[in-house]
């Protein structure tokens, strides 16, 4: 038990050092897929207290937030430098096609929102 | 300087090759285009079946109205007295696709009419769908594969049936839809970039505006990933090409009003989510394993796995119990009935009914994918050298398509351009192996005439042979024996051949992987090639003769060859004619529900049911009617407000698809709701007959005496054409209804309610009158009659 207290330390502390080393830039898609996550879940916890009756309203909020997470991920794949696939994709580029995919995402929300 | 030549000139085949290559897709979508206009040609320039005409309705409505009237259109001239709402209940893409290009050739004064256009849209959207196979398969291949598919596709009988000039449905839209999203989905596999993502989102909203068929792909895709992440093909790129998919793809499919929430309730989609939660869960676990030492995430797993697995348990339970709790589990009863066969003929005889939901015989996989089917196996081993993504992907597709059409003979359909995309492989393979071996021998030939190698190199090559390969169907037969002597030789010349094709300077035609070149022997690949060429010849012989013989005939107009030229029966157009002329315009007509959408699109008259078949208690109300006595039909009709009652009825020419051949259904949809409606007191021997043989209730049945009123005036003994026998009950009287129009070669009658009497003569009139004035209150009458 306690060496397996000692290991989730070792574990935690190793992943803190790991995540340290990651660039800035990366570092503020993370908070932003976290704070879009966090309003999901923010917006299922109201829907739970009040009830869902615009539900068209409920599932265009809860997915624009899941869809901006899904879409932010995708940009710091592709920004990463670390990922050998994407070598030669200028983070331009896929900023762009970020940029497009949200205008098409939000588009479609704020027809679906009623 | 001779490197700059043959880059040159590479450069100039490779523009040469480019500007055939489009010269040839062109001529592709010409081929696609004119192949489907025999019916145009036979017959005239109409619309066909029953469905189209409902979706020509439809888009005559769009034209007139505009869009937003479209969207709120509530149609109260069908299913009377329910209606119907249009707006929720159609599937847009079609209409709204006809509607766009009439649109838009009227605004640039090109003066087509809203049929024409309907018409045409079909073949039109062939011609895509042919260029959208060559990307898909260009994708999964490369640009030969690609050419070879579009090509067959162009032709395959399958789609052609479909999509016929003046098959104005669904499909001939829906397929085209399908593998363009397919080539997206493809396309973001290979290359990672979201812009493809995006475009892929917008070509699957695209599908499901089409047509319910929709949920395959929001199957298949979900089936493919988990099949390349569990194979261990996980890649970001998969991760970019699903995960946007999932969130935009629910989204604008829940736009759609026939979708609307199902799109996140139905089981249909829950297959994309639960993928969804899974690639997530594996992307976290290759990031983490990128950034922890080995030890460390051995510990990590554990620890997850005892949380993780604890709470699954637990929400594995909470939507288990979700869905049991659904008597359907969720699914709706199409989808059940292709997942369990047998669930339609239990318990919904409506879905069971419909000649296009039986399983498909034997024969018409040859005659709907004629040649394909067996290049189809070649192509899935090509498949496998070398394994990708896309491959992959083609693969599952073709399974998954098989076994569906397997349970549906219309989801042979869905099955073409997988056929197609594996044969198109598996040609462009085959023709790649032999003309390289022939080049290999022919430059040979000439290496050795021209630099005077040793005469040991011209032996070994006549005599020299490769490991065979297993993707040859066609020529194996021929070259296995030669193959088979020659393996031992192949083997101890190998080495020797590896010598000779580094001197000889052969660049192989084949891909980049290539080891070595397989070459065959120059005879054999010849021949092999003449042969694959004698059946690409056979394969379009065969499509063309399908599509003029087999899949053009309108179905409303019908045609005969006899001893005295053509005879065409227009029966149905003059029935409907008559009817559109001759009664008023609020005259409601009651049929049997296959005439509905016509009667409604070419006679302008309300109906009481028709093909959408939705609500089946209102079916079955007609179909006890058509089964009842003379009188008790009256009622169920009087109680409809209805007015004319139009039967189908070919004894006297031979027409096989008459009401009386779809009787047993009637009584079935009817007994199904109402139980004093039953199936054997209309069965002699286990059969439905109508000769003396037949039961009392069965001659005494409405459809009976419709059909068959008069029947006996033609040839003095009512020989029925169809059925073979003269018929039971010859000369009778109707009481309650009274002909007013009967077409030229018999095939419509259309009869009118009599209004009741206003006075009732004879002795019974004292018990008539009490019983009449008990019969206008709601109570109830005799337990026989349900509406009074």
């Amino acid at each position: 038990m306690a060496k397996g207290t000692n290991d989730a330390k070792l574990l935690i502390q190793s992943l803190r050092k790991a995540y340290a080393a990651t660039p800035t830039s990366l570092k503020i898609i993370d908070l932003y897929v976290v704070y879009a996550v966090a309003t999901a879940l923010i917006q299922v916890a109201y829907m739970a207290m009040v009830g869902s009756f615009p539900f068209n309203s409920f599932l265009s909020g809860v997915l624009s937030c899941v869809g901006t997470a899904v879409l932010a991920v995708c940009l710091r794949i592709q920004v990463n430098k670390d990922n050998k696939e994407f070598k030669d994709l200028p983070p331009e580029r896929a900023f762009a096609d970020f940029v497009l995919c949200n205008l098409v995402l939000h588009l479609v929300i704020m027809n679906f929102l009623g | 300087m001779a490197t700059s030549k043959v880059e040159g000139s590479s450069s100039l085949r490779h523009a040469f090759g480019g500007v055939l290559s489009v010269f040839i897709l062109f001529l592709i979508g010409v081929v696609a285009f004119s192949i489907r206009l025999f019916s145009v040609i036979k017959y005239e320039s109409v619309i066909h079946e029953f469905d189209p005409y409902f979706n020509y309705r439809v888009t005559q409505f769009l034209s007139k109205n505009g869009i937003y009237d479209f969207w709120n259109w509530f149609d109260d001239r069908t299913w009377y007295p329910l209606g119907r709402v249009i707006g929720g209940t159609v599937y847009p893409g079609l209409t709204l696709t006809a509607g766009t290009m009439w649109k838009l050739a009227n605004s640039l004064n090109i003066p087509l009419s809203v049929e024409t256009v309907c018409v045409f849209t079909a073949p039109i959207f062939s011609a895509f769908a042919a260029w959208a196979t060559y990307l898909l398969t260009k994708e999964v291949k490369g640009p030969g594969a690609g050419i070879t598919a579009a090509a067959i596709l162009a032709m395959v009988p399958s789609y052609i049936s479909r999509s016929v000039a003046g098959s104005y449905d669904n499909e001939a839209v829906a397929i085209f839809a399908l593998i363009f999203t397919f080539y997206l989905y493809i396309k973001t596999l290979n290359t990672g970039s979201l812009f493809y993502a995006t475009l892929n989102s917008l070509a699957y909203f695209y599908m499901v505006c089409s047509w319910g068929g929709y949920t395959f792909i929001i199957n298949l895709i979900p089936m493919h990933v988990l099949l390349c992440i569990v194979t261990g093909r996980y890649s970001s790129r998969l991760y970019i090409a699903y995960a946007p998919l999932v969130v935009l793809g629910t989204l604008l499919a829940a736009l759609v009003p026939v979708v609307g929430f199902n799109a996140v309730m139905t089981s249909e989609h829950f297959g994309s989510f639960l993928v969804f939660i899974i690639i997530h869960v594996v992307a976290l676990v290759y990031y983490i394993k990128g950034i922890l030492t080995p030890r460390l995430f051995k510990v990590a797993t554990t620890l997850v796995l005892t949380v993780g697995i604890a709470v699954c348990a637990v929400v594995v339970a909470i939507l288990v119990a979700l869905v049991a709790s659904s008597p359907t589990k969720g699914w709706s009863g199409r989808s059940l009935s292709l997942l369990d066969p047998t669930y339609a003929s239990k318990y919904i005889p409506i879905i069971a009914s419909v000649s296009e939901h039986q399983p498909p015989t034997w024969p018409s996989y040859f005659m709907d994918i004629n040649v394909l089917a067996f290049l189809v196996p070649a192509g899935i081993v090509a498949c496998f050298l070398p394994l990708s993504d896309a491959s992959s992907f083609a693969v599952l597709y073709l399974v998954t398509s098989v076994y569906f059409s397997g349970v549906m003979v219309r989801l042979m359909l869905v099955l073409a351009p997988a056929a197609c995309i594996m044969s198109g492989i598996a040609l462009s393979e085959a023709f790649g192996v032999l003309t390289r071996s022939m080049k290999f021998h022919i430059t040979k030939y000439f290496e050795c005439s021209h630099t005077e190698a040793p005469a040991k190199l011209g032996e070994s090559t006549s005599t020299e042979s490769s490991a065979p390969l297993e993707n040859m169907t066609k020529s194996d037969t021929t070259e296995k024996p030669e193959v088979a002597r020659k393996e031992k030789v192949a083997r101890r010349k190998q080495k020797k051949e590896k010598e000779l094709t580094e001197n000889a300077h052969v660049k192989p035609v084949s891909a980049k992987k290539e080891r070595r070149p397989l070459v065959l022997p120059l005879e054999a690949s010849i021949v092999s090639v003449f042969l694959l060429i004698v059946l690409g010849g056979l394969y379009v012989l065969h499509c063309v003769w399908a599509a003029a013989e087999a899949y053009s005939a309108p179905s409303i107009v019908l045609t005969s060859h006899s001893h005295d030229g053509l005879h065409v029966f227009d029966d149905f157009r003059e029935a409907y004619a008559w009817l559109r002329h001759n009664t008023e315009v609020d005259d409601k007509v009651a049929s049997w529900w296959d005439y509905g959408y016509q009667t409604t699109a070419m006679a302008n008259r309300t109906v009481i049911v028709d093909n959408n078949t939705w609500n089946n208690t209102h079916i079955a109300t007609v179909g006890t009617a058509m089964s009842s006595p003379e009188k008790a039909a009256w009622e169920i009709f009087n109680s409809l407000d209805v007015k004319y009652v139009l039967v189908v009825f070919g004894g006297l020419v031979g027409y096989p698809s008459d009401d009386i051949n779809k009787f047993l259904w009637m009584v079935r949809i009817g007994g199904g709701v109402f139980p004093h409606i039953k199936e054997a007191d209309y069965l002699k021997d286990g059969q439905y007959r109508v000769d003396a043989q037949a039961t009392h209730t069965m001659l005494n049945c409405l459809m009976y005496k419709l059909s068959y009123y008069r029947f006996v005036e033609t040839d003095g003994k009512g020989f029925d054409r169809v059925r073979r026998y003269e018929i039971g009950k010859k000369h009778f009287k109707l009481t309650h209804f009274e002909e007013v129009f009967t077409t030229h070669h018999w095939m419509v009658r259309i009869y009118k309610l009599k209004p009741q009497k206003n006075r009732i003569r004879g002795k019974s009139r004292k018990s008539k009158l009490g019983s009449k004035s008990t019969s206008s209150k709601s109570g109830g009458m005799t337990h026989k009659n349900p509406w009074n």
